[in-house]
């Protein structure tokens, strides 16, 4: 007997909860990447319960998608974060300040 | 049986690993938090009958990318994480997202839980390499095309970024061109040449 879709659904969203919350708690840039990647996978969860339901393949070729751009994402937001580590010495979002006064 | 014990033991595992990736203030174990919840994932997709999408997700999640991060974690070597202390509000705003979306993902889990049931195939191969590739490169051939020029533009991206700006300094190309403005400005020719 497989659990039920509802629990898989259920634990995605309780990861992608604890993902959106991270994004806001951390002050990090680092934590904050982190926590976009877990609501990703939290995504990804939902979308192979669905297509083993249903039984269509285009779910799991969405994950790959989404896997895809995790990627790309991670190689250009760690480039960016390591950009302003050089010019900051830090990596904590409070200090992209620039524009504020 | 065995399925329902699996799933429970991996989905624990994942949403203590979440938690622990957000309580914890060092990003090293933060880090090392998330490729637990990375790996518990995978195996959750392993009940769910898609072992292709588990063994890409151990490759590119926790093999990729979570690489990538500890790397530059190591690289800048970072302390930990400072409290909040100009932004205090954001700590209800947080709150209350959580409180929110727990509301929906238990909304949902009623309202799934008492639709009525649809019957699971067990001798569906939808989730093995052949059936993904043979749609990957047929049905979805543009998709995965385009995927691909993204990575491109990502590493290329990713150079220009990381790359130490030294012949010529920005500020320094910026200084000439004021420098020639206001030449030009003295002369009386506002032209300028780009």
């Amino acid at each position: 007997m497989e659990p039920s879709l509802a629990s898989y659904l259920a634990l995605s969203g309780i990861l992608f909860t604890i993902g959106s919350v991270g994004v806001i708690f951390k002050r990090n840039a680092i934590g904050m990447f982190m926590c976009i990647e877990l609501m990703l996978n939290a995504v990804n969860l939902t979308f192979v319960a669905f297509s083993r339901y249903y039984a269509d393949v285009t779910g799991q070729l969405f994950v790959f998608m989404v896997m895809s751009v995790a990627a790309a994402e991670a190689a250009v937001g760690l480039g960016i974060i390591i950009t302003f580590f050089r010019n900051r010495q830090s990596v904590d979002v409070d200090d992209a300040s620039i524009l504020k006064n | 049986m065995a399925e329902k014990v699996l799933f429970f033991l991996f989905a624990g595992l994942a949403i203590a690993s979440a938690i622990s990736m957000v309580y914890h203030k060092n990003p090293l174990y933060s880090a090392i938090s998330l490729v637990g919840v990375f790996i518990s994932l995978s195996c959750i997709y392993v009940t769910l009958a898609a072992p292709f999408i588990a063994a890409v997700q151990i490759l590119i999640y926790a093999g990729a990318i979570m690489v990538l991060v500890v790397f530059v974690i190591m690289l800048l070597n970072l302390d930990e994480d400072k409290p909040l202390n100009s932004l205090r509000y954001l700590y209800a705003l947080g709150g209350g997202l959580g409180i929110v979306l727990l509301a929906q993902t238990f909304f949902i889990f009623y309202a799934v839980l008492h639709a009525p049931n649809h019957d699971v195939n067990e001798a569906e191969t939808v989730g093995k390499t052949l059936s993904i590739g043979a749609a990957m490169y047929t049905e979805y051939l543009l998709p995965v095309e385009i995927v691909g020029v993204l990575l491109l533009m990502a590493i290329i991206g990713g150079v220009i970024l990381s790359r130490r700006l030294r012949e010529p300094q920005l500020e320094l190309v910026v200084d000439n061109e004021l420098q020639k403005r206001n030449e030009a400005k003295e002369i009386g020719e506002y032209r300028t040449n780009f």
